[in-house]
């Protein structure tokens, strides 16, 4: 293509996407089309790989199409393999994509629309993107270690210990706050409840399938998976419509925890095969299809957005989280901006299928692109809904009260009207008794999904069947990563206390391997039974506390990161990872200091200690005070880590620029790559 | 036409990547076996550990 043409393009490209962006900014008092929010989207998306990618590759890393990546060098068919670069492009973007993405933006709604896109679309380009690019391509070039080996031999032995605290505190969080939102999604369902239960049977059978009948046949076997898993749910509106097993299936939030924590148990002891690698197949599977298809659903439809640009909890009185918007909406969305977890894919499987150098940038750099493509598609789900509805669903009885007429007076005296009436007759429309104080993000855009593709495939008529599907994807989603986790979790604390005692540090030894799954297990399941029993919700303490955490994990990447770019003598690029990082931690200890300190009681941790106190009854309240200051604890923990990781970092940092310590970065020494020389012969 | 068979291969390739397929035929071609039961067991014996380490992201 000629070169001014490509100009004109560009410029095409950037005076649309500025023209959107000032339309979902500067448009007040009327609705408008989700559509805005796709172009604004992927304008930005498309300038930021396209001009900021390429100053990071060519200025600041320094990719070289001569270098051969440790795919080539030390391939080996297993873990070593060079790979088509869209075929990493996809494994990359199905590994880092989760339900962060969906829940985070759907939560942060609740400012309205705009502070949320805002942040996902520089975020991504400034922050998120640029991240697992730097930490790719770091891993790369150190025969892809991982983020904690990088991060003790470039940064120091604290940095090393910090990533890994990390990494656990980021696990247990996580897998506590996730399995809340499965069990206020499912409480009282016997619809969602009876098609989640059914995944499990559903995997074992693939995995004996898999195992006796068709042997590495996995595609097949997900595809028959997912036909059972569609019967399922087709089943659970028969289940729900019996009484008998209605009756069983209609579950307590106290029983869906224990439910939920005892399979967590079972998952990670049970061998691999038979569970966990079936789950992950149909839980991918369901995923890609999923994206694609609300993908595909936002674009025919065209939705407009019933929610305001900004609505009055911007000053932090919020009820599906409070606090204001700076800094909660950058610790509630995540995953869709800037997310820590994803420097452990990048430092993880990923840097072992590179190719060339070359193609890290559209593997890390694109990859969460997609994600947080996947984060505006959320925000969208949210925000096609009234208003009215939003609140209801996402609001806890502790806020607005427990019986349908108050919770909707309470809504609507904040002007979002809303009837019980209009909330008995949309649950009943999705198969649901009661859609009221469903919080945790879930059934919001679930039922924002079923209203979308209800609208463009099928009608009213299958609304119903389009919310429990949406229900059960999240479902399945936040279960394997339960499995996953819990695993991953169990091998890192084996790890550590195999330096203590040899034989626990055996993942084949059952007495190591029951001991450690049930302290993981434990770990994460006290998060859950606290949520399940907080009287306002739970995911007003635990996505916070998740999200500092995961943006805890990405201040350690991006201190090596920005240490990694100043040993390379390139000091004056380091305002590319130094600028992210800066935000993050204005955020991480903003926040941190709101949750530990802050006077009100629904923000600070200390002050609901000091409120139940002096107003609940003695018996109920020791284990609400109980919760609260150990979660001011872990906050102030994670904290104090921030604090280390910059300290150290700082010093070696400073060390280097003063000339005290002699530049220089521990990368595997330069070897020729065989695919350069056999392209340019 | 050509592109569009292009593009259905790289699809199929990431979906046989994404689920293991294409590890599953290296391992068979790595040690000279033809897939059975048993080769499928010892994969994903092989596999287990590389596996329960990869964390899925939130």
């Amino acid at each position: 293509m000629p070169k001014p043409l490509r100009i004109v393009i560009w410029i095409g490209v950037a005076l649309l996407g500025a023209l959107a962006v000032a339309t979902i900014a500067l448009r007040r008092g009327e609705q408008i089309n989700a559509m805005w929010l796709v172009i604004a989207a992927f304008c930005s998306f498309a300038l930021g790989y396209r001009f900021y990618s390429k100053f990071v590759s060519a200025k600041v890393l320094g990719l070289d199409e001569q270098r051969a990546t440790p795919a080539e060098r030390l391939e080996n068919g297993r873990d070593f393999v060079p790979t088509n670069k869209w075929v990493v492009f996809g494994h990359h973007f199905a590994a880092i994509a989760g339900p962060g993405p969906l829940v985070g933006p759907v939560l942060a709604a609740q400012f309205g629309y705009l502070p949320g896109t805002l942040w996902v679309l520089a975020g991504a380009v400034f922050g998120g993107c640029v991240q697992d690019f730097v930490i790719l391509l770091f891993s790369i070039r150190r025969d892809g270690k991982s983020m904690t080996e990088m991060a003790r031999e470039e940064i120091g032995r604290v940095g090393g210990f910090v990533a890994y605290v990390a990494v656990i505190s980021i696990i247990i969080i996580l897998l506590g706050a996730t399995a809340l939102i499965v069990v206020n999604a499912l409480k009282s369902s016997p619809w969602g409840a009876f098609t989640i239960a059914m995944t499990i049977p559903i995997a074992l059978i693939m995995g004996l399938y898999l195992r006796r009948l068709r042997p590495g046949r996995v595609l097949e076997t997900s595809i028959l998976g997912f036909v059972l898993v569609m019967l399922a749910i087709w089943g659970g509106q028969w289940a729900s419509q019996t009484p008998s097993l209605a009756r069983v299936f209609t579950l307590s939030a106290s029983t869906l925890a224990i439910l939920i924590i005892v399979y967590g148990f079972a998952a990670s002891a049970l061998p691999v095969w038979l569970l966990l690698a079936p789950r992950d197949y149909l839980s991918t599977f369901v995923k890609l299809g999923t994206i694609a298809l609300l993908a595909l659903g936002i674009i025919a439809l065209r939705p407009t957005l019933h929610m305001p640009a900004l609505t009055r909890f911007v000053d932090g009185t919020g009820p599906v989280f409070a606090g204001s918007i700076f800094p909660f909406a950058f610790i509630t969305i995540a995953c869709g901006a800037i997310s820590g977890f994803h420097s452990l894919i990048a430092s993880g499987t990923t840097p072992k299928l590179i190719r060339r150098e070359s193609e890290a940038r559209m593997v890390g750099y694109g990859a969460m692109l997609a994600e947080s493509t996947v984060a505006i598609m959320a925000m969208i789900a949210a925000c096609v809904l009234q208003p009215g509805t939003y609140f209801a669903i996402n609001s806890p009885a502790g806020v607005v009260g427990q019986a349908p007429e108050l919770a909707a007076a309470t809504i609507t005296g904040w002007g979002f009207p809303v009837t019980a009436a209009e909330m008995h007759s949309l649950a009943q429309a999705v198969g649901e008794q009661t859609l009221f104080n469903r919080t945790g993000g879930a059934p919001a855009f679930a039922v924002g999904m079923a209203h979308i593709f209800s609208n463009s495939l099928g009608g009213q008529a299958v609304m119903a069947l389009w919310y429990h599907f949406a229900i059960m994807f999240e479902a399945l989603f936040i279960l394997t990563i339960l499995d996953a986790g819990t695993r991953v979790g169990r091998f890192m604390v084996q790890d550590a206390l195999g330096h203590i005692w040899k034989p626990l540090g055996r993942t084949s030894w059952y007495p190591s391997i029951v001991g450690t799954s049930a302290l993981v297990v434990s770990a994460w399941g006290f998060f859950l039974w606290q949520g399940v029993k907080d009287p306002v919700g739970g995911i007003n303490s635990l996505w916070p506390l998740f999200g500092i955490s995961n943006q805890l994990l990405a201040t350690v990447a991006l201190c090596v990161a920005t240490t990694i770019i100043i040993k390379m003598v390139k000091a004056r690029y380091a305002l590319v990872t130094l600028l992210p990082l800066g935000w993050l931690v204005s955020v991480t200890f903003t926040a941190a200091w709101q949750k530990i300190f802050d006077p009100h009681p629904r923000i600070g941790f200390l002050a609901h200690a000091r409120y139940l106190a002096s107003s609940a009854p003695a018996h109920e309240a020791s284990r609400l005070i109980f919760n609260d200051r150990l979660d001011a604890v872990v906050t102030g923990f994670l904290l104090v880590m921030v604090v280390l990781i910059l300290l150290e970092s700082a010093l070696e940092c400073a060390k280097v620029l003063s000339g005290r310590k002699q530049a220089g970065v521990k990368e595997t020494p330069f070897v020729a790559s065989r695919f350069a020389t056999e392209e340019q012969g | 036409m050509m592109r569009l068979r292009d593009l259905v291969g790289v699809v199929l390739a990431t979906l046989r990547e994404i689920f293991d397929e294409s590890a599953y035929r290296r391992f068979l071609e790595r040690r000279q076996m033809v897939s059975s039961r048993k080769a499928y067991a010892e994969f994903m014996r092989e596999d287990e550990l590389l596996r329960a380490r990869r964390p899925r992201c939130c």
